[in-house]
């Protein structure tokens, strides 16, 4: 199982790879989603699967997953949705305010501020 | 177990969450924060005391007594960085009463100023890894905000660029620890340092401690990861850029200081030998930068870069006179960096443009401008018997215990460069003769100028005063060289 989810995460990785490097803000916003997904799919992974427990029942419990991460991913879920949804907003604003959305031409110098 | 520790970080999210209510009454709102910045420097100055009398402190939230909750640890490291934090604050602060703008102040202005402070205080105080990457969320989430708020052109472009690279670093970070978590299985730092140790920190734990400083070096910018840096720092307004410069990268330079000596000082000849080469080469491009620019903004911005890696090389050679050198370097470059970003912001409101070719002259209608920043610009650069001279004194002795001659002579060519850097804005900015299309308009600059003049005081007497700050410096770099006094405070409680 540990195998199947490292190759997820590492197709995950991949993708988010490719995606950030394109030009559109957008494919970039996508890209840093994926990257978050795969980091928090890591998370879960490094934290070690173990199939029919869940988290912490009782003090006599058999056998039970590891909380921690679930925290964890919990708390690093809610901020990247945080993070994501202000960069799309910010991305719609820049759109509108610069009229533009592909990097190549936000790159800025001296003659253009 | 004390309560008190706890307070820098809940004072101004307190402050924060009042000042939402007020957000159209801008009168009100200045008034409250001022008053809550006094009592901030109160709070940090009581942990001062409280952790210089009784050592170090810790509280276990929500009694989960370490390692299974989260700790809030004031070492005296952290409680010098929270006090200089709230200084600063309180300056910048004050200088946004007349240099930030109506507009800006009636949209959450001051309130995501101190939503910024909860989280520097927060990365400072906190002593569980994942906390500190909830607490830089924090910050990085108000400097966000504070960075397009105003929303010009320059703003929008370079917010973009600034919030996807930390987006990327925050997942770096989400990722070091989970590899972090797998082999160690805790999150406490103090647990952490204890079980690296028990194993003796082998290859992949050194991987980690390199994703560690990717990722701590993304927000310190050191070479190669200050490329956002300079243009970021470039788009908002003075008070927003003397904060950042002051305070974000140094929460950066805070964590490498924190990881790279209780968590991973085990193999220093690599983890340690890869800090010290980075941080050489920061100087060399932050130097080349200074230099090389002719827009007074600039200059200073570059001349973070130059401090970053001054104070990481120090961290990397380990040794009692770099570790304490380090410390007084970085509370030093924190007040200086500050109360120059502050005078320059001087400069280009009663010139009219930040470029050093057209301005001139300022010298004749504001001597005391002139004097200020000079005194600032020799501190900068350590000339005796100012600030940041016993600093770099103590970490050029450390480079000669270690026997590292390069760093020698690298830290002391680029203290000449930084001379130079900041007296050609005194030189070009301050003597010369007046451009005509830029005529230094008469404007009252008091209102700004005041807490400006307080930094470079305070700058001033830590310099000459470091006789008597000495003592506070000596503790927090025995707790740093001495991982045991940081286990036992938070473990055998």
């Amino acid at each position: 199982m540990e195998i199947v989810m490292a190759v997820v995460i590492g197709v995950l990785f991949m993708c988010a790879t490719y995606l950030i490097l394109s030009k559109s803000i957008l494919r970039i916003i996508v890209g840093t989603g994926l990257l978050s997904h795969g980091a928090h799919l890591l998370i879960l992974t490094m934290g070690g699967l173990k199939q029919g427990a869940v988290p912490l029942l009782s003090e006599e419990a058999a056998s039970y997953v590891d909380p921690l991460p679930q925290a964890l991913i919990l708390t690093a879920i809610v901020i990247s949705f945080g993070v994501t949804a202000f960069l799309l907003v910010l991305a719609y604003r820049a759109y509108q305010e610069l009229g533009t959305d592909d990097m190549e031409r936000l790159k800025g110098n001296d003659t253009h501020e | 177990m004390n309560n008190l520790i706890l307070m820098p970080v809940l004072w101004p999210l307190l402050t924060g969450i009042i000042l939402i209510f007020f957000v159209k009454q801008v009168r009100v709102q200045k008034v409250i924060s001022f008053l809550s910045s006094l009592i901030a420097i109160m709070i940090a100055a009581a942990v001062v005391y409280v952790v210089k009398q009784e050592g170090m402190m810790t509280l276990a939230m929500g009694s989960w007594e370490a390692p299974f909750g989260i700790i809030i640890a004031a070492d005296m490291l952290a409680s010098l960085l929270v006090l200089t934090t709230s200084i600063i604050a309180a300056a910048v602060l004050v200088y946004s009463f007349k240099g930030i703008g109506t507009e800006r102040e009636r949209y959450y202005y001051y309130a995501v100023f101190q939503f910024l402070l909860v989280g520097v205080n927060g990365a400072f105080l906190t002593g569980d890894i994942f906390n500190l990457f909830v607490f830089f969320e924090v910050m990085l989430m108000a400097s966000y905000v504070l960075l397009v708020l105003g929303g010009t052109k320059i703003q929008l472009r370079e917010s973009l660029k600034y919030i996807i690279v930390n987006v990327i670093s925050s997942a770096f970070f989400v990722i070091a620890v989970a590899y972090l978590y797998a082999i160690t299985g805790t999150l406490n730092m103090a647990q952490l340092s204890e079980r690296v140790a028990a194993v003796n920190q082998p290859g992949i734990l050194s991987v980690i401690a390199i994703c560690f400083l990717v990722v701590f070096g993304l927000k310190a910018a050191i070479f190669p990861f200050f490329f956002w840096l300079p243009g970021s720092y470039y788009a908002p307004p003075i008070p927003v850029i003397a904060i950042f410069g002051a305070l974000l990268t140094k929460v950066g330079v805070y964590s490498i200081f924190r990881t790279y000596t209780l968590i991973f000082h085990h193999d220093q000849a690599f983890t340690h030998m890869i800090l010290g080469t980075l941080s050489l080469l920061t100087i060399v491009v932050g130097v080349i930068g200074a230099i090389a620019y002719w827009d007074v903004k600039k200059i200073i911005i570059y001349n973070i870069v130059i401090a970053v890696g001054v104070i990481l090389y120090g961290i990397s050679l380990m040794n009692e006179e770099a570790i304490a050198g380090s410390l007084l370097y970085l509370i030093h470059d924190m007040l200086i960096k500050a109360a120059l970003f502050l005078l320059i912001g001087i400069m280009i409101k009663v010139s009219g443009t930040s470029d050093l070719r057209k301005m001139g002259g300022l010298m004749k209608q504001y001597p005391y401008l002139a004097w200020t920043f000079f005194i600032a610009a020799i501190s900068l650069a350590g000339i005796p018997p100012f600030s940041g001279f016993a600093g770099k004194l103590l970490i050029l002795k450390g480079t000669v215990y270690a026997e590292s001659y390069v760093g020698l002579g690298i830290i002391l060519l680029s203290s000449l460069m930084v001379l130079y850097s900041v007296f050609k804005i005194f030189i070009h900015g301050f003597w010369g003769i007046v451009n005509k299309d830029y005529v230094p308009k008469q404007v009252s600059i008091s209102g700004l100028f005041v807490p400006a003049v307080v930094l470079v005081v305070i700058s001033v007497m830590y310099g000459v005063g470091t006789e008597g700050i000495y003592p506070f410096i000596s503790q927090a770099a025995q707790t740093i060289l001495n991982p045991e006094i940081y286990i036992n405070a938070v473990l055998k409680e």
